[in-house]
């Protein structure tokens, strides 16, 4: 995983709130079974309408997405997360993320920042006085700023440091191999497995 | 030193932790169980692959198909490519990891949160995963059941572990006893009404309460498994005589002095006298009817006997606006009594009520009662064995004679990934947990009810409860006595 400290990238409004995963991403694009290649899929349905924001001009190129409350609901597929990363994005900023959407971001090395509704409101607006501008993306500091308007995010301590230090889940767990093991010699015996299979 | 009061999401938690986090970095959680079907899987698979990594504990992991599969002609090669292609993905992965697959066509294929209770091993006091939002189903055992994304998946099959944040507790209590005709599902839709889709976020949520206990299983699993409808990380009901008599004599339910010890460890689970939730909710089961969305969201719910909501009285801008676009998108006006919204499709399935049960209670208001003439009615099994079973009861009889299609397991129109969709603006009654835009299929809308009230509605055409119907003569071939719900 890449290592994230401060970025710039071109923001863009998606002024909806409760915008869930389906909308992210229709069911139908769960298919493949590949890990990239997602851009397409990325808000599938809207992207038909000329008015829908991606499809205007200076936000085609958008990095930074700055979304109404409860970002990201609904079904659980990390696919939201790839199709927003593999169109460009890579930080995302809402006052409310779905639980499951935030954990699949950090993992993902996507930026999902927590901002107040004020702070929404003034990005918005900040935006869309200078459309097509750059918003610069802090992690060290946790601030997204837009020309002179700087707001602060939330973003946890332990995401955080992953993101800036690029490390990748599996191999931080591994590093607890001998607990896991401790931990398997302890369970108790009535606790079923599904090998060898029963009721076949 | 005196034990402090726990709650049972909490001892679930520390009997399973592995690493103790420390300076804000997430607790290591052992997993017992861990489910697989073919959607969330290939990329963890091939993470693996691509890391020279094996799965850790073939013995905790499980698979099966149900999301592409098709509920017709499952004998023939399955023919939409992407379908198939995620398919034979997991077979072939599973045979190289050597992961237990149940395909198609196998006696225990299905919903595979259908599945793992079936089987016995969803178990009160585990830890229970799935690359799957509704592995919150499994939360009904008392298990700490999460859903979780494909990386997780990765993680999980690496490790057996997964780093994991505590959450929040919250205590819905739902004290009383329903009236005839209203269910578990209603239980759940009116919960989501009140606290709303975020209202559970970061929360595992307990259910408590006289009207809990009263629930069977299948009752609770319906509860459980729409949690995540209430933006909750997991649902769990503690485990008691009810979840012990379900899983006695199930394939991979312990055995003689495995039970008796498994029974002495269920036991301690439930929360102490004493013990402090984050947050309580209460709800009233005496006065409950039954539940019916009419948004686009899962919260955007009222009771049947209500009216379609006005958008205008919401004081909530936001809410307002998402109920503007609602409406917009489900083609309904304010004020149109909910009882006269006519529905083109009917369906009867899905992780939330394609259980057993759910079946017998439409079976029992569908027995000797016509069609409504254009409705078409899909009554899809949540397992092969739910099927099997259906069969062995003669349920199937009772739904052909109907006029409803019976077809094979799968989550068919719960997401319509299977030919199994609705066309751009039908309107669907739909026992499943999701009415989202398009989740039915392009432009389709969907009324999410119980297995009673969709069958009511397959008989009058519109939404409609079991006591909007005229009684039947008395009957003759005793299917009167079928369920109980
Ligand atoms: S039935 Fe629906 S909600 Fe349940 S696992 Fe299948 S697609 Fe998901």
């Amino acid at each position: 995983m890449e290592k994230i400290q401060v970025f710039t990238g071109t923001a863009v409004p998606l002024k909806r709130s409760n915008v869930d995963t389906d909308q992210i991403i229709p069911a139908v694009y769960l298919k493949r079974i590949t890990k990239t290649g997602f851009d397409d899929a990325l808000f599938a349905a809207w992207r038909g309408d000329s008015e829908f924001v991606l499809n205007q001009e200076p936000y085609k190129a958008g990095e930074v997405l700055i979304a109404g409350a409860d970002f990201g609901t609904g079904s659980s597929r990390e696919h939201a997360v790839w199709a927003l990363r593999d169109y460009g994005f890579k930080a995302v900023f809402s006052s409310k993320f779905a639980d499951i959407f935030r954990g699949n971001a950090g993992k993902q090395g996507l930026v999902a920042g927590v901002i107040s509704d004020a702070d929404t409101e003034a990005l918005w607006a900040a935006i869309e006085a200078n459309p097509g501008v750059g918003a610069t993306v802090d992690l060290v500091n946790r601030t997204v700023s837009i020309g002179s308007l700087s707001v602060p995010f939330q973003i946890d301590d332990y995401t955080r440091w992953r993101l800036l230090e690029g490390l990748d889940d599996i191999g931080l767990t591994l590093q607890s191999q001998q607990a896991i093991a401790e931990f398997e010699a302890k369970r108790a015996s009535f606790k079923p497995k599904t090998l060898p299979a029963k009721g076949v | 030193m005196t034990t402090k009061p726990l709650t049972l999401a909490e001892k679930v938690w520390n009997d399973h932790l592995v690493v103790k986090g420390e300076n804000g970095s997430p607790d290591l959680l052992y997993i017992d169980l861990h489910l697989v079907h073919e959607v969330t899987s290939p990329q963890a698979f091939d993470g693996l692959r691509l890391a020279g990594r094996p799965v850790r504990r073939t013995d905790l992991t499980i698979a099966t198909e149900d999301h592409n599969t098709p509920t017709l002609d499952i004998d023939k090669p399955i023919a939409d490519l992407t379908s198939r292609t995620q398919i034979m993905a997991l077979r072939k992965n599973a045979e190289e990891f050597g992961v237990r697959i149940h395909s198609l066509g196998d006696a225990n294929q299905g919903i595979v949160h259908v599945v793992g209770p079936q089987l016995g091993l969803t178990q009160p006091g585990m830890t229970v995963v799935c690359g799957d939002s509704h592995t919150s189903t499994h939360g009904a055992f008392g298990s700490l059941a999460m859903g979780i994304g494909t990386s997780e998946v990765e993680h999980v099959l690496a490790t057996q572990t997964l780093p994991l944040k505590p959450f929040k507790t919250m205590a819905i209590n739902v004290e009383g006893t329903l009236r005839p005709g209203v269910t578990a599902k209603d239980i759940i839709l009116a919960v989501i009404a009140k606290i709303g889709t975020g209202g559970g976020q970061g929360y595992v949520l307990e259910y408590r309460g006289s009207a809990i206990r009263a629930l069977s299983m299948e009752g609770r699993m319906t509860i459980c498994n729409m949690s995540i409808e209430a933006g909750a990380r997991a649902g769990m009901v503690a485990p008691d005589a009810t979840t012990y008599a379900f899983l006695k004599g199930r394939p991979h339910a312990p055995e003689g002095q495995d039970w008796d010890e498994a029974v002495a460890y269920w036991d301690t689970l439930p929360t102490d006298e004493g013990a402090v939730f984050d947050a309580e909710v209460n709800i009233d089961a005496n006065t409950l009817d039954p539940f019916v969305t009419w948004g686009t969201n899962p919260g955007q719910g009222v009771s049947l006997l209500d009216t379609v909501p006005d958008p205008e009285t919401f004081t909530d801008a936001n809410e307002r606006e998402a109920a503007r676009n609602a409406l917009k998108y489900m083609d309904l006006v304010a004020g149109t009594p909910m009882k006269q919204i006519p529905v083109d499709v009917v369906f009867i399935g899905s992780c939330t009520n394609g259980r057993i049960e759910d079946l017998r209670a439409a079976a029992n208001i569908l027995a000797g009662r016509a069609k409504a003439k254009d409705v078409q009615v899909l009554v899809v099994p949540g397992s092969a064995k739910v099927r099997l079973q259906a069969e062995a009861e003669g349920l199937d009889k009772i739904f052909t004679d109907f006029g409803a299609e019976w077809r094979f397991a799968g989550c068919s129109m719960c997401l319509g990934m299977n030919p199994d969709q609705l066309e751009v603006g039908q309107r669907s009654a739909s026992t499943s947990n999701r009415n989202f835009e398009g989740r039915q299929g392009k432009g389709s809308r969907t009324h999410l009810v119980s297995p009673v009230v969709a069958a009511a509605t397959a008989v009058r055409g519109t939404l409609s409860s079991p006591s909007d119907l005229p009684e039947l003569p008395p009957l003759t071939t005793g299917i009167a006595t079928l369920g109980n719900n």
